[in-house]
């Protein structure tokens, strides 16, 4: 009907299914970050480093580029070794820029919805607080997995195609590193964002205030260790938690590094993994808890 | 008739506040009007209605569907506008329609083509590409509206639509609420501290005062009755032999001082067999006037009660 009509009229026409429209949020949230030319440039920038990569790996693998250069072949192998560290610095580098990330989008997911009133409007349909919580979670996890698993896994793909398949079997610890590596650090930082979100309505404070879980909580975990002569100061320390998780998982029991870049910890102050796992839990689940104090159709006044 | 909206034994509590005090009410109305004082209840019965809270004890069910198990189906067929300011913000006004649209489960295109005709009408066509964070206060209740109808829900929950709008304003508000109600394609469920918005827009009405249900009318009822109920002042003449006349007719009466007479017709009476008869017996009519027992009334009296209970 045409809209100079003016008129009411009911809807008889077909619905979309109940389990996609999450995907609504995303979806609208794109398109608004989309015009935002800062981020744009910060996410299009977060690719430098996986380019870079790919490029290594290239250039070690091609004999003309490396005769251009005038290096040869196994010098170059010598010189960067496609192994753990090259993947685990690459994680870690976009790591980091993904806590860039979600401290930029994060605070402005949640915030203006509270202030404005608005969750309301989204729970009033048939749209649950989990659907609106995975819909904003979405946001985050879908930039940051384009940062940090997607080009991992590129960049192994692209070494096992040049390597062969023997390379890719024998590292296929390296992918699962990547890809379960990069969920654990997207579920903790995207959880993160979204609680400090819902609990400081004023956007910059809450930007601030992630940066300020991860750097001050490090340095109180430093000072407690420092004072206390132990190593458990290092529970406040998410990136400390993170690195532990991360050797695990890309090394298994015979390790040979202690973390990724930005992610290390000395060998004599590392938590035993199960701690580090528990302390991840925990955050998880103060934050879930933070949310569904939060999230709610209309505020209670007990 | 099957019931919009069924309360049955609905208790809705806040830690140990009792907010709804076990409920009882079938609302068949094509719009009910939900009044009561401040703090009466009339916000926390719907956003019980809409599942953000949990009863303690009994249930609702709108349309049939229970509000404890069916919650997600009855927020498919409800739409909701809600009291307070809410919106936003860094979206346009029917970019925020459209999506929630989208997330009521309306395909992308027919949110587009909706989200548009129902910002066209509740007159705010011309500034739906505008941020609704610059919107007037009656423009973001328009606004309000336009996402509560996009989606074309079955019953219309209106919390205080009229809040904060000046006369011209509450005027379009109210009149849209009739047209949407003269259409006859969904139920309204209007809540209200403003009697005249009830009594413009609704058949039936709820009043609540301290979580107890204090009255519950048909307005259409007693609109029809209060016609039949009439106030007269004579003059000259025997006004003993009007009244007997005027029994004869059928009426019910009661004779006051000073000529004052209180009647009640019979069906079919006209006004203007009173006239006849008050020339025969040589009475004047000076005055005549239909009893008006007002939703004012109606609302005094229910509030008259200490603890608000029927």
């Amino acid at each position: 009907m045409a809209v100079y009509k003016k008129t009411y009229r009911p809807y008889e026409g077909e619905l979309t299914p109940s389990w996609s429209r999450f995907l609504v949020i995303p979806r609208y949230a794109f398109e608004e970050l989309h015009g935002k030319r800062f981020l744009t440039i910060f996410f299009l920038a977060s690719f430098i480093y996986p380019l870079i990569c790919a490029l290594i790996i290239y250039v070690q693998h091609n004999a003309s580029a490396l005769s251009l250069l005038g290096v040869q072949q196994q010098g170059a192998r010598g010189l960067i070794s496609i192994n753990v560290t090259f993947f685990m610095s690459l994680l870690g580098w976009q790591s980091m820029l993904a806590l860039f990330m979600a401290s930029f989008i994060g605070p402005g997911l949640v915030s203006p919805d509270l202030s404005n009133n608005a969750l309301s409007l989204y729970l009033a349909r048939p749209f649950s607080r989990v659907e609106y919580v995975i819909g904003k979670m979405s946001v985050l996890a879908i930039l940051m997995s384009l940062m940090t698993w997607i080009p991992g896994l590129l960049c192994f793909g692209l070494e096992g195609y040049l390597e062969g398949w023997q390379w890719m079997r024998d590292n296929a610890r390296l992918a699962s590193g990547v890809f379960f590596g990069s969920w654990v650090w997207i579920f903790i930082l995207a959880l993160l964002a979204l609680a400090l979100s819902a609990w400081v309505k004023w956007k910059p404070a809450a930007g601030g205030l992630m940066f300020g879980v991860f750097f001050v909580g490090s340095a109180f975990g430093a000072v407690i260790n420092a004072v206390q002569r132990t190593r458990w100061g290092n529970l406040f320390n998410i990136g400390h938690l993170i690195g532990v998780v991360w050797v695990q998982l890309f090394e298994g029991p015979n390790q040979t590094t202690n973390g990724a870049v930005f992610f290390r910890a000395a060998q004599d102050e590392v938590l035993p993994l199960w701690t580090c796992w528990m302390a991840l839990l925990a955050v998880a689940l103060i934050c879930l808890y933070m949310l569904a104090r939060k999230i709610r159709g209309a505020e209670v006044v007990r | 008739m099957d019931s919009v909206i069924e309360l049955d034994g609905l208790e809705v509590r806040f830690g140990q506040r009792v907010i709804l005090k076990k409920l009882k009410a079938a609302l068949t109305g094509r719009s009910v009007g939900l009044l009561g004082p401040n703090g009466a209840g009339k916000s926390t019965l719907i956003n019980t209605l809409l599942g953000f809270h949990k009863p303690s004890a009994g249930t609702a069910r709108i349309l049939g569907r229970d509000v404890r198990t069916q919650a997600r189906e009855i927020r498919s067929l409800v739409g909701y506008m809600p009291e307070n300011d809410a919106y936003i913000a860094s979206m346009t006004g029917v970019h925020m329609v459209r999506m929630m649209a989208e997330l009521s489960g309306l395909p992308r295109e027919h949110a587009i083509e909706r989200a548009h005709e129902a910002f066209f009408y509740v007159g705010l066509g011309e500034v739906r590409y505008r941020n609704i964070g610059t919107y007037s206060l009656g423009m973001k209740q328009a606004a309000k509206l336009a996402q509560a109808i996009a989606h074309g829900p079955k019953v219309l929950f209106l919390d205080e639509p009229t809040n904060g709008l000046d006369p011209p304003a509450r005027t379009r508000m109210i009149q849209l609420i009739q047209e949407i109600r003269d259409r006859g394609d969904l139920h309204i469920l209007l809540s209200s501290h403003l009697l005249h918005d009830v009594e413009d827009c609704c058949d039936q009405v709820l009043i609540l005062k301290d979580g107890n249900v204090a009255a519950f009318c048909n307005l259409e009822e007693e609109r029809r009755a209060n016609r039949r109920f009439l106030e007269l002042e004579t003059r000259g003449g025997n006004n003993g032999d009007f009244l007997a006349a005027v029994v004869k007719l059928g009426c019910e009466t009661a004779p006051g001082v000073q000529g004052r007479i209180k009647l009640v017709m019979p069906e079919g009476l006209e006004v203007r067999q009173l006239y006849e008869v008050a020339a025969g017996q040589n009475v004047q009519i000076r005055r005549l006037n239909h009893k008006r027992d007002s939703l004012e009334d109606i609302f005094l009296k229910a509030m008259e009660n200490p603890d608000g209970r029927l």
